[in-house]
């Protein structure tokens, strides 16, 4: 029993010991805030493109030294295709492989099944192959991928998308307005539509994932500067039922103005919460999934959907296509726009024939195939 | 081990007779004073109604749980048949609410062959069950994702969700009975009945206990096995009727739940590797879990406190019933 | 309790026994090469190319080496994930970075791994919980300490640090010369000295070890702090590799089941008391050259394949020893 104790404090101290020295990455970064808040906003230099292929800023990356001839091999390393979201995207990503199959001989991917180490391999592999013409990689984690992007740059173009890596070798990192972007367009949505000390819940999906950090971390600042009361943060790791009972909870314990999520996954779960013990639905925010795009109409709640689109991953395959021309891309970032879906707007993106946990901002109304591919 | 049993002095009857009882009611008792002291409105029947909703797709999955582990083994696919039956309900329903009269018969058959495999292969071919159901934890999770693609195809519609999520209106005393209610009642009635009250649940602790005995005396092992796991997964697939039905459909509805069904029986007093176990004492486990959640929910700890919580109490537990079971001698 | 009345293992069985993971591993080569041919990818059949399959998982190698001691002593542990992270991040958050940080964060890491592995293993060996709840339990503890440090990667690894996964000695990483020489070592343990003939006779059958003389419930805590020193060894090869630790990267590569899975294949029976270092290794690249087919056939892009196959390809290779066992199986 001693021994137990002496053994249990001496972990408790190593473990102190980490805490003391640890030093916080930096999810608040005033300086990116401050620019996401502007790119919200702004208007795309070529308006009259299509949305999936509209870009914020001006730079432009030269790519006449990647020119190729035809047809090419195309790679892309996947960090997952672990949630709706990426499903959607890889299926936005094979539709533009398959409408553009004259221009790219082979399409090669890998899965690396959300392990840092397995993309790391996987790209290594990638690499060993030889066929590649060029490289498209959406890493898992930002700093694990950085020495395997570094690695593929000296031998071959390479374009990252959706999370980044630290360092600028790629020839462009392909992404829309960002983290930040998300926590403000929904965190300034409740701050108009609830008055000043209202109760607000926080929802999110994971601790410690920069692109969901970055979205609470916005709006903490926005519910601080507005006055409102933020009861709780609570983690519902995705999932449904949790997501529903710690709203229930919630109620119980006292009144509730506004539910931010950080992500659109579990919102009608939160809706059902409400609904179950009879209480009308307060603000809250979605993102543009259809099952809560659908229930916003049904149920007439005040809500918002930001977005996160996944039409970026159409957009990989044409900057990767535009690169092995020669033709100029935006870089070394590619902001794309991220609309998100008032009110007004949301009849536009409301289409009860598709799958629930399908992403109204997908960008692929205009593919042949569409909708079947999607169902 | 025989030795020690014979010169150790039996311990006194009053000790005994406390340490008998299985503490597991006691513990619940307790948090849910704690809860109800923390936030008066669980008392009322929307408060308690709701948190044994809550209790019931746990309660059953502990339940089914039970007969394998009883058996001395685990069935690590539970959580992989729940996510099955949400998602292959979503993809077979397509929207049309009339489907639900077929499609939950035909997810019972499903689940009924996933448990036939399980049994079979840990039967047959001698894999031990923590690989066996492993492996079809991996397979069937994989086939789900294929199946869908990885998003799931279709709403739930009403029809199903009325098991997991309607609620009986204006009962008198009780105000609403939810309907998971009737269907976790009626489930642990079938299985402790099943366990406690039948020569197949009296073979199946025979077997848990000394399965060579067992084989010996001419128990049909391998039949009263492979029948423990296609309990087990149909109890799973129970559960995921009433988590579909509660929540919705999401593409990942029954991760976890084999861990917290090895859990809530382990809390209940079910001894690992066989021979042991009670199914009001596992429901109690399930109803337990469910309870240590919502108090800290109440409580708002931070979650890095909810997960040492959740693991000290499991070793606890666990070294409690070891304690026990030397001092009484049971 | 030895079981006097089972039929005596066959000689020529044990003989297979010991075959048997090498015919796996040339069945899989075999597949990788022909993958390779018929899709007309010979470049995949260079020395370096296999060099770079054995270095593909280092990380799950080092883990399994410490699994395999510890299922030898019929025990199991499924806290290695989370340890793997904390040790991941402990590493990188002492070092910040800093040369002359690195021998302190490798001492703090492995007193963690020591501290862990001596709690896992007094509670197993001495308090009596079995090992299935008394390692999750501690990977929940873990857990939970890992959540307070809930940023992204904290602290980061120096370049000089950055060998350990990077460098290469010729044409062959350093990690992996460095993983060999544990199989090594701990091959040579587990055949040579007196502390591994007595982790077969402990796992084999505890209580004629006890009756030997053996103090067996030293012998269980050896066998579980090395598990957590390997662990938390991988975890600073992962810190390495990756540049920084993160409190998921254990979890995200399942190291704990994974672990288990390669050592089982190896032919290391669950029950304990049979099986070795290098069979182990033989499953670690099975895996990997499972892993390399996959990204070979281009199976990656078809959601749940990979999962789909993997579940059966584990149930057969533990199927493939298992089924001319004659003992009934838990």
């Amino acid at each position: 029993m001693k021994r137990l104790l002496l053994v249990a404090s001496m972990l408790a101290a190593v473990m102190g010991i980490g805490q003391a020295t640890a030093q916080s990455p930096n999810f608040d970064d005033p300086a990116e805030l401050a620019k996401q808040k502007a790119e919200l906003t702004a208007a795309p230099t070529n308006p009259n493109d299509p949305i999936y292929l509209q870009y914020l800023g001006k730079d432009m990356a030269d790519t006449a030294k990647y020119k190729k001839a035809g047809p090419w091999t195309i790679c892309f390393s996947n960090a997952a295709v672990d949630n709706p979201w990426r499903v959607v995207g890889f299926k936005n990503m094979q539709a533009q492989v398959a409408v553009d199959k004259d221009k790219i001989k082979d399409f090669i991917v890998t899965d690396a099944g959300g392990s840092d180490d397995k993309q790391i391999a996987d790209i290594n592999d990638m690499l060993t192959g030889g066929k590649c013409d060029i490289l498209l990689i959406a890493p898992n984690t930002t700093a694990a991928l950085t020495p395997a992007v570094e690695k593929a740059c000296a031998v071959l173009p390479v374009i990252v998308f959706d999370r980044g890596v630290t360092t600028k070798c790629p020839v462009t990192f392909l992404h829309p307005v960002g983290g930040y972007g998300f926590g403000i367009a929904a965190a300034q949505f409740i701050a108009d539509n609830v008055p000043k000390g209202g109760n607000v819940l926080a929802l999110r999906i994971l601790p410690g994932v920069d692109v969901l950090e970055t979205r609470f971390s916005a709006a903490k600042h926005i519910f601080q500067d507005a006055g409102l009361n933020l009861v709780g943060a609570e983690f519902t790791g995705g999932d449904n039922a949790k997501t529903k009972s710690i709203v229930e909870d919630y109620i119980q314990k006292g009144k509730l103005d506004a539910v931010f999520m950080d992500a659109g996954a579990t919102s009608v779960a939160a809706i059902e919460a409400f609904e179950d013990q009879g209480l009308p639905v307060p603000v809250i925010t979605g993102e543009d999934q259809q099952d809560f795009l659908q229930k916003w109409k049904a149920d007439k709640i005040k809500a918002i959907a930001p977005t996160y689109p996944n039409f970026q991953w159409r957009t990989a395959i044409i900057a990767a296509e535009r690169v092995l021309s020669g033709e100029a891309i935006p870089g070394p970032e590619w902001v794309l726009p991220q609309p998100s879906i008032t009110a007004d707007t949301l009849d536009k993106y409301i289409n009860t024939s598709m799958p629930p946990l399908h992403y109204a901002m997908c960008g692929c109304e205009d593919f042949p195939d569409y909708p079947a591919r999607w169902k | 081990m025989s030795n020690e049993a014979l010169t150790r002095a039996a311990p006194p009857s009053r000790l005994r007779r406390i340490l008998g009882f299985n503490p597991i009611y006691a513990v619940l008792v307790l948090l849910v004073i704690l809860i109800a002291l923390r936030n008066p409105a669980f008392l009322e029947p929307t408060g308690y109604m709701n948190f044994l909703k809550r209790v019931a797709p746990i309660a059953i999955a502990a339940s089914g749980q039970l007969f394998v582990i009883v058996a001395g083994g685990f069935d690590l696919s539970m959580g992989a048949v729940v996510t099955f039956t949400v998602i292959g309900a979503s993809m077979l329903i397509a929207n049309n609410a009339d489907a639900v009269y077929w499609v939950i018969p035909l997810l019972f058959a499903i689940g009924a062959l996933v448990g036939l495999i399980n049994g079979l292969v840990v039967v047959y071919l001698r894999v031990p069950s923590l690989i066996a159901t492993l492996g079809m934890m991996i397979t069937l999770g994989g086939a789900t994702l294929f199946w869908s693609g990885g998003a799931p195809k279709g709403y739930l519609p009403d029809s199903f969700r009325f098991f997991g999520r309607y609620n009986v209106p204006n009962v008198p005393g009780i105000a609403i009975l939810p309907i998971s209610l009737i269907v976790l009642a009626g489930m642990v009635a079938l299985l402790w009945w099943l366990l406690h009250h039948t020569n197949y649940g009296r073979l199946l602790l025979a077997i848990g206990d000394n399965p060579r005995a067992a084989q010996l005396a001419g128990i049909p092992v391998e039949r009263v096995r492979i029948l423990a796991f296609v309990i087990s997964s149909l109890s799973a697939v129970t559960t995921g009727i009433l988590v579909g039905g509660f929540s919705g459909v999401s593409p990942d509805a029954g991760a976890g739940y084999e861990l917290q069904a090895i859990t809530a029986a382990v809390l209940g007093g079910a001894q690992l590797l066989g021979g042991r176990g009670s199914i009001p004492a596992t429901v109690a486990g399930g109803a337990t879990l469910a309870a240590i959640f919502t108090l800290l929910n109440f409580l708002g700890l931070p979650n890095p406190v909810r997960s040492v919580v959740q693991g000290l109490i499991l070793i606890g537990a666990v070294a409690l019933a070891m304690y026990r079971r030397k001092r009484t001698g049971q | 309790m030895t079981d006097m009345l089972a039929p005596a293992p066959v000689r020529g069985m044990l003989r297979f026994e010991r075959i048997a993971p090498v015919l796996l591993v040339v069945a899989a080569l075999l597949v990788y090469a022909a993958v390779a041919v018929s899709t007309r990818q010979p470049q995949y059949l260079t020395v370096d190319n296999f060099i770079q399959i054995l270095a593909r998982s280092i990380a799950l190698g080092i883990t399994a080496v410490g699994q395999t001691f510890v299922i030898l002593l019929a025990s199991i542990d499924l806290s290695v994930a989370n340890l793997i992270s904390a040790a991941a991040v402990l590493a990188s958050v002492i070092m910040a970075g800093q040369p002359s940080m690195i021998v302190p964060a490798i001492a703090a890491v492995l007193v963690l791994g020591l501290v862990v592995g001596v709690v896992n293993g007094l509670v197993v060996a001495r308090l009596g919980v079995n090992p299935l709840i008394a390692t999750l339990g501690m990977a929940f503890i873990i857990q939970g300490c890992l959540s307070a440090f809930v940023n992204n990667f904290a602290g980061s690894v120096p370049e000089e640090f950055q060998a350990f996964a990077y460098g290469q000695v010729g044409p062959v990483p350093w990690s992996l010369v460095f993983l060999t020489a544990l199989a090594v070592i701990a091959w040579f343990v587990l055949r040579f000295t007196k502390f591994g003939s007595d982790i077969y006779a402990v796992g084999g059958n505890p209580d004629a070890a006890r009756v030997a003389g053996i103090k067996t419930w030293r012998v269980i805590l050896a066998g579980h702090v090395i598990c957590s020193l390997t662990a938390v060894i991988a975890g600073l090869y992962l810190a390495s590799r990756l540049r920084s630790g993160a409190p998921w990267i254990g979890a995200d590569g399942a190291y704990d089941l994974q672990s288990i899975a390669v050592t089982v294949i190896g032919g290391t029976v669950l029950s304990g008391g049979r099986g070795g270092i290098w069979g182990t290794m033989a499953g670690v690249l099975i895996f990997s050259l499972i892993d390399a087919i996959f990204n070979l056939t281009g199976l990656a892009a078809v959601v749940g394949v990979q999962g789909m196959l993997r579940g059966v390809i584990i149930v057969a290779a533990v199927a493939f020893y298992a089924v001319r066992s004659r003992k009934i199986v838990a």
